[in-house]
């Protein structure tokens, strides 16, 4: 006779909506008329992601470990599940848009059908929409979720797969410049399967070396001396895994190809999201598994941060497509927001905790709202993210220059924006740790990293338009609230970051 | 200004005093066109509501005996140490200005409804009037240096958006510049005197200040004179910071009248008596509040002897009567009375001055060359009785104004009793007498003589919305002296402030001081006669003249100075900074730029799009990390 394991059921709402919604997703697929899926498929995406969100205020002060172990229910959990469900709802909206393209989505009709095939080129101009995208994505949701709550490596691991599935499926779903979309989806999958060997080998070592896969278990192996060769090595190769996870530089090399090819609202769900919940992961393994020996990942950590900084910030100068650019600063940040890792100090006595929950909150709303500007400017052969476009748009469409302005200056770090706030931060939680060799790279970086950014801006006011430069569409309904919110949010977490830094620093603690 | 009380009843509206001109000025500028018909009508009457305030205040505060009432309006700045707290504080001194402010701004703003009658910026002159008053009156209602301050940089802004007002002219946005700049050098005198007080007292506020200076060193209270005197220097136009106030004429006359004559450029007197408790204690700084005083009067009075500009001889005339009150103020406390007096007669009688020249300018199609003028006496009626009036009082005729409180000044200087005070009394003497040689030569060439107007001119009198504004000004040149000193004296008034009056021993009897006055000036119309009155006055100026007309003619070269000794040297800096930074600077700025670039490229190499490349490298990397991670756990 086995005995049903305790679960409580309340903590783990959040998730079970979002799972509930992606699982109802199927079924409507499947039984709701082609007409009312679109409706149907976004609203109940919208319930599910909203719920969490809701759910997880609801729960707000929660610790404890559920389901035999394997989940915990605790603040950082919950503050980041809160991050990843609000970006994911945003998301979804910006998938729900139908103004912007004339063909009605952005995603491919039928992506079984052979790009440039007759049937392909049939179906190109059928304003027909494809709903498959919505669970799809609510899965990869609910798997960033259950990524940062998981108190187990082996949930960790599934947790890594149910999120990673659906997103190399979604980035091939393009309805323009198909072959490009495909191709990111075919090598983030290929490079993506490689970095969870990694972490599945890693998890092997580990459970060799320590006994167990829980994380309080191995934490007992780790002591303070790292428990051996062993588990080091499974340390190491764990680390290879979320790192690839979270674009940091070596690992980094898939996500330009991935964030141009992909269509653009999901590279926005990738850029903002799939970093949240990398670092989420992250946090959890290297403080509540390896914290008690800081000193083992320390130099590992210290490296990756620079290399990523450096990489993301002097690769992001030549880059002259808006999508890559913007994938290397998505490398540059994760580099900084290593910076905050370095920050947790030994056993967690830093503040590096919260400085990187606000920073991924922050950094995840501001580039949400970069990618969400990039839809809007368009040609005719779809989105224009070539910079040469970008020229004199200023002066075509103020709001949308000023907008893009403000995300690219919050990006940058400059004062009075989310951006800064997070800067500011993870590096005075890193000089609080000594660390202060690593914020003078990270500062130095960030100068570097403002030039591309700023180089936009000068070139939407300052540059004559092209001739036939591209339009800007105007936004239906959902990009314009996405639009809205994370402008608003960018600004509010710059000029009154109180509420939301005292929060992140209530919630600052593990549990397990 | 030990006690203060809370301001109740009609003294606790005191910030309407503020409010009203500024209110006025943010609806003449954000109503734009749609005002244009009646905003100078709203712009006259908000200061006329001030000063009818102001009357009902000064009245309230008398009858308190003039204990002065602390006003608190809201926390201005508060970080750290510094807490700021925005208030008022309206006392016997600040009570006189504003009373002054309101009072000659009001007959200014009737007077102007007439004056720009015809200008198609009318409504922009009227805000920017009311936004001078607004500032003017917080400068003198603060009740910290803070506020002051801002105050001080509000009619400063106000200076420059009028005197540029006609900003299309050259000549009138040049002068605006330089008023700004030279404005500039003293402003900084000024903040770094608050900064020295803060960093030292940890307070900003009168009270605190005046409170707790007696515990600074020495040195440090005389630096902050001294530098509190730059700041005054720069917007009372004193040496050597006078050269802006004469090229400030190019403002409308009105403007030359309210702001260049009457009060702004009296708030450097109004900042050395306010800050007489700092100044009481060094002796230094009250030695070169003096010697600036009477090198200004004696320059201005110079300047003024040689200009033909009606204007410019005016401006000069006041950059020199500053002089006397500056003069009388670093005298300590036996003359910030006096000062304050000749302040106050002097903005009645030179804003009359003004607004006369102004309408002279009028009946004249703008010309300002007196050589032009002349014989204008019966075309021009009231303009001419009102402006001798002013003249008059200004050479100290006896029993008009400037002869009560000039006098007095002079007197405090000889009561010294050194050998400083009789050189002080002699050089304020001889500057009547000059004051007396070059206000007769400005009446002769204007409305006597031979009449050497240009082709076409009909001179006609001002009408009455112009007149009547000048005549009550003429009544103030009368009697002010009179009332300030005699009748209800201003030495009582001020008790609170200053102390009780002194009753000084006189070196010299004042009826002498008096004769020797009169009989100076006298010299000096009579000199004025012969050499002017009696002869032709030649329509163009003449080349040849002695050495010192030209140096008159040039101010004494006091722009010469300061091209010399500050602009060439500032450019040589410029230029020499500006070199550094195109090839220093941007060279490694370029440099660096490149490098990042060019390993950009490189770098960037590595991106084949190949996953295999990918997959190699991230194999590297993960070699790398795990051999690193043996290696620190083994070592």
């Amino acid at each position: 006779m086995i005995e049903a394991p305790d679960i409580s059921w309340g903590a783990l709402a959040p998730l079970l909506l979002v799972f509930g919604a992606a699982c109802a997703g199927i079924l409507v697929e499947a039984f709701v008329p082609r007409a009312l899926r679109h409706p149907v498929q976004v609203g109940l995406a919208l319930v599910g992601t909203l719920g969490a969100l809701a759910a997880t205020v609801l729960l707000a002060g929660t610790r404890e470990v559920t389901a035999v172990g394997a989940l915990a229910v605790d603040g950082p959990a919950l503050f980041l599940q809160a991050t990843i469900a609000g970006l994911g709802a945003l998301s979804v909206l910006l998938f729900a848009e139908r103004a912007l393209d004339p063909a009605r989505s952005a995603f491919v009709v039928s992506a079984a059908v052979p790009a440039g095939s007759p049937r392909d080129r049939e179906l190109a101009t059928v304003p027909q929409v494809q709903t498959e995208v919505y669970p799809l994505a609510t899965f990869a949701i609910g798997g960033m979720m259950l990524f940062v709550a998981s108190n187990d490596l082996l949930v960790m691991f599934v947790a890594l797969e149910v999120l990673s599935l659906p997103l190399y499926l979604i980035s091939g779903l393009a309805r323009r410049r198909r072959l490009l979309s495909q191709e990111a989806a075919v090598k983030y999958f290929l490079l993506g399967a490689f970095a969870s060997a990694f972490f599945l080998y890693g998890l092997a070592l580990v459970y060799g070396a320590a006994g167990s896969v829980r994380l309080s278990e191995v934490r007992e192996a780790v002591g303070t001396d790292g428990g051996g060769a062993l588990l080091v090595l499974g340390l190491a190769l764990l680390v290879v895994g979320l790192l690839f996870k979270a674009s940091v530089a070596p690992f980094h090399t898939w996500t330009p190809d991935v964030y141009q090819g992909a269509p653009t609202a999901v590279t926005a769900f990738m850029a903002a999201c799939t970093k949240v919940a990398a670092f989420g992961a992250i946090l959890r393994l290297l403080y509540v598994a390896f914290g008690t020996a800081e000193w083992t990942w320390r130099p590992l950590v210290y490296a990756a941060a620079i290399v990523s900084m450096v990489v993301g910030a002097v690769l992001g100068l030549t880059q002259t497509d808006l999508k890559r650019m913007l994938a290397y600063s998505s490398v540059a940040h994760a580099g900084f927001l290593l910076t905050g890792v370095i920050g947790l100090g030994a056993a967690g006595t830093g503040s590096g905790l919260p400085a990187t929950m606000f920073y991924l909150l922050a950094y995840g709303i501001t580039t949400l709202g970069a990618f969400a500007v990039l839809t809007l400017v368009r040609d005719g052969d779809g989105e224009a993210s070539h910079l040469s476009q970008w020229a004199g748009l200023g002066a075509r469409s103020p709001v949308t220059a000023a907008v893009m302005t403000l995300f690219l200056l919050a990006l940058a770090g400059i004062p009075l924006t989310a951006g800064f706030t997070g800067k500011f931060a993870v590096f005075r939680a890193a000089i609080e740790q000594g660390a202060w060799p690593l914020t003078v790279v990270a500062l130095l970086a960030s100068a570097v990293a403002a030039f591309f950014y700023l180089r936009v801006v000068v070139l939407m006011y300052f540059s004559e338009p092209v001739a036939d430069g591209p339009t800007v569409g105007v936004p239906g309904v959902p990009t314009t609230l996405v639009l809205a919110v994370t402008a608003t949010a960018t600004v509010a977490l710059g000029v009154l970051p109180g509420a939301v830094l005292d929060l992140a620093e209530r919630a600052a603690i593990f549990v397990g | 200004m030990s006690e203060t009380l809370p301001a109740d009843g009609l003294l606790g509206w005191s910030w309407l005093l503020i409010a009203l001109p500024l209110a006025g000025a943010a609806v003449l500028l954000l109503g734009g066109r749609r005002t244009d018909r009646w905003g100078h009508l709203l712009g006259t009457a908000t200061v006329g509501a001030a000063f009818l305030l102001a009357l009902l205040c000064t009245v309230q505060l008398a009858g308190q005996d003039g204990t002065p009432a602390d006003v608190e309006l809201f926390t201005f700045i508060a970080t750290g140490e510094l807490d700021v707290t925005a208030g008022l504080l309206f006392d016997p001194l600040s009570a006189v200005f504003v009373l002054l402010i309101t009072g000659v701004g009001s007959l200014i703003h009737v007077y102007s409804i007439g004056y720009m009658a015809h200008d198609p910026g009318r409504r922009r002159f009227f805000a920017y009037l009311n936004l001078f008053v607004a500032a003017m009156l917080l400068l003198v209602l603060g009740n910290s240096f803070v506020a002051l301050y801002v105050g001080w940089e509000g009619v400063g802004l106000a200076s420059y958006l009028l005197i540029a007002f006609w900003y299309t002219r050259p000549g009138a946005a040049t002068a605006a510049k330089k008023a700004f700049i030279m404005n500039r050098v003293g402003d900084v005198g000024l903040a770094l005197a608050i900064f020295i007080m803060f960093a030292q007292l940890g307070t900003t506020s009168y009270a605190g200040v005046f409170g707790s200076v007696g515990t600074l060193a020495g040195g440090t209270i005389t630096a902050i004179g001294l530098l509190l005197l730059l700041g005054a220097c720069g917007k009372s136009g004193q040496f050597p910071l006078q050269a802006w106030l004469p090229d400030a004429m190019e403002g409308p006359t009105p403007v030359s009248a309210l702001i260049h004559a009457a009060t702004m450029v009296t708030a450097g007197v109004y900042l050395i008596a306010r800050s007489a408790p700092i100044y009481d204690l060094t002796p230094t700084a009250r030695a070169v509040v003096l010697a600036v005083g009477a090198l200004t009067l004696l320059i201005g009075a110079i300047a003024g002897c040689a200009y033909d500009d009606i204007k410019k001889v005016l401006a000069y005339s006041t950059v020199s009567q500053i002089g006397y009150m500056f003069l009388a103020v670093g005298l300590g406390p036996a003359g910030y009375v006096a000062g304050l007096a000749h302040l106050l007669t002097h903005g009645f009688f030179k804003a009359g001055l003004f607004l006369g020249a102004g309408s002279v300018m009028h009946a004249m199609d703008d010309q300002v060359d007196m050589r032009r003028f002349g014989g204008l006496w019966n075309k021009l009626p009231v303009t001419f009785a009102t402006f001798g009036l002013g003249y008059l009082a200004l050479i100290g005729f006896p029993f008009l104004s400037g002869y009560y409180t000039k006098d007095a000044i002079i007197e405090a200087a000889f009561d010294r009793a050194d050998v400083w005070g009789w050189l002080l009394g002699g050089v304020a003497i001889l500057g009547a007498g000059l004051t007396a040689f070059y206000m007769t030569r400005l009446m002769l060439m204007t409305f006597f003589g031979r009449r050497r107007w240009t082709e076409g001119q009909h001179p006609h009198e001002a009408p009455a919305v112009m007149t009547v504004p000048m005549i009550l000004l003429a009544l103030g040149s009368i009697g002010a002296g009179f009332v300030l000193v005699v009748a209800t004296p201003l030495a009582d008034w001020l008790e609170p402030v200053f102390g009780p009056p002194e009753e000084a021993a006189h070196a010299i009897p004042p009826v002498v001081v008096a004769a020797i006055v009169t009989g100076v000036a006298a010299i000096g119309v009579l000199a004025a006669w012969l050499f002017v009155g009696r002869r032709e006055v030649p329509v163009t100026a003449p080349v040849r003249v002695s050495p010192v007309t030209r140096a008159a003619r040039h101010a004494l070269y006091a722009d010469a100075v300061n091209e010399s000794l500050f602009m060439r040297p500032g450019q040589w800096l410029t230029r020499a900074l500006v070199w550094v930074d195109n090839r220093g600077v941007d060279g490694a700025v370029n440099g660096l730029a490149a490098g990042l670039g060019g390993s950009s490229s490189r770098l960037g190499r590595a991106q084949t799009g190949f996953v295999r490349t990918y997959a190699l490298g991230m194999l590297g990397g993960a070699v790398v990390v795990a051999g690193a991670l043996l290696a620190v756990t083994a070592g």
